[in-house]
């Protein structure tokens, strides 16, 4: 199989484009996708501070490579989950991607350890508070990185998602008929009211197998393992469909997430928009000041009822 | 060959010339949730894998 554009041995096939590329086309493709998205969807410009939500995976890795290597400002935070040895593999992998390639454009790393503060990892915290792990882990992630926004003043965060994970969401939200989440899978989510960080998904056009390959081809020590906590999920179920019917029919999940994207952008717009819809039910939480929909965010109600059940 | 595979971490013997394609097909994999590394490189699905390549599947999906 020879590069669609110079010829030369491909080393990645990409059916959904009919195309095959060699190492320097394949990144120059990746780049251009993600060039795209940000112009496209308004994300950001050359002189914004942008936060990257990194885990210590390929996505966050490569997305952090990728906005360095377009000229962009893109410092990055690290919540460290206390998962045992994942973590600390996680952790060690992120710690080396931050001193071997994003010191050299100048960018830092945040730390966030969910140890420190709360005194128990993750598993440890979703028992005290009979929650699940995933759930939890969602809630302590969401708050950290847009606190560390808001603190650090970041005009944007940019998390990893990809193709495959808004393609398995959109897919999950529509067997449930989860209309209301439906508004919420914009790539780009702006600041809606006051102490909310703008959230961007500059890989919304890659699938995750381009992004694996991106992290292989530019060495790139990612984790390889599954969070020992995401075994048996749905998300992976619904990627599990989709990459049988985009194995049988390239094309399918762009199709399915883009297609959504493309009919919400042509959607009449209703009476009230999103941000007005936000500002209408979201205020300060009386503990720290976050956006909320209750008096105490859940955040700050986790925090409270661990401290409770530890003592 | 030796195929490296992962979710859970093993090893499994599989006798060559092969293509990856075919490989991919008699493990029951799928292309779209794989990659396939042959030494150091990355390998489209067309090439010939030979007894005694190193070879590692490598799954892409995640949790996210």
């Amino acid at each position: 199989m020879n590069c669609t554009k110079c010829k030369t041995k491909a080393v990645i096939g990409l059916p959904r484009h009919n195309a095959a590329f060699c190492k320097n086309c394949f990144n120059g493709f990746v780049h251009d996708q993600v060039a795209r998205a940000i112009k496209s969807e308004w994300m950001f410009g050359k002189e914004d501070r942008i936060l990257v939500a990194v885990s210590g995976g390929k996505d966050s890795l490569a997305l952090w490579d990728i906005l360095l290597k377009l000229g962009y400002r893109a410092d990055a935070l690290y919540v460290n989950l206390g998962i045992g040895a994942y973590s600390e593999q996680s952790h060690a992998k992120v710690t080396k991607f931050a001193e071997a390639v994003a010191a050299s454009h100048g960018a830092m790393l945040h730390l966030h350890t969910v140890e420190q503060e709360a005194g128990a990892g993750i598993k440890e915290l979703a028992q005290l508070i009979h929650r699940p792990t995933c759930s939890t882990c969602g809630t302590i992630k969401r708050y950290q990185f847009n606190r560390v926004a808001i603190e650090q003043q970041y005009d944007v965060m940019a998390t990893g998602h990809n193709l495959d994970d808004e393609a398995a969401r959109l897919l999950g939200n529509v067997l449930h008929w989860q209309e209301e989440y439906l508004d919420k899978q914009s790539p780009s989510l702006p600041a809606s009211v006051e102490g909310f960080a703008k959230k961007v998904k500059p890989l919304y056009r890659l699938s995750e197998r381009e992004l694996a390959a991106y992290a292989v081809l530019n060495r790139i020590d990612y984790i390889v393992e599954e969070c020992p906590m995401a075994k048996g999920s749905k998300m992976l179920q619904y990627k599990e469909v989709l990459n049988r019917l985009e194995t049988e029919s390239p094309g399918t999940k762009q199709t399915f997430y883009w297609g959504f994207l493309d009919k919400q952008s042509k959607k009449q717009p209703t009476a009230t928009t999103m941000a007005e819809k936000d500002r209408a039910v979201l205020h300060p939480c009386t503990s720290c000041s976050q956006p909320t929909t209750a008096e105490v965010c859940s955040y700050c109600k986790m925090m409270a009822r661990a401290g409770t059940a530890k003592s | 060959m030796q195929i490296q595979l992962s979710h859970p971490a093993r090893t499994v013997e599989v006798k060559g010339p092969k293509k990856v394609k075919d490989l991919l097909r008699e493990l029951n994999l799928v292309v779209e949730a794989h990659l396939v590394i042959k030494g150091d490189d990355l390998v489209t699905e067309d090439e010939m894998l030979y007894d005694g390549d190193q070879i590692e599947i490598r799954p892409v999906i995640s949790g996210g």
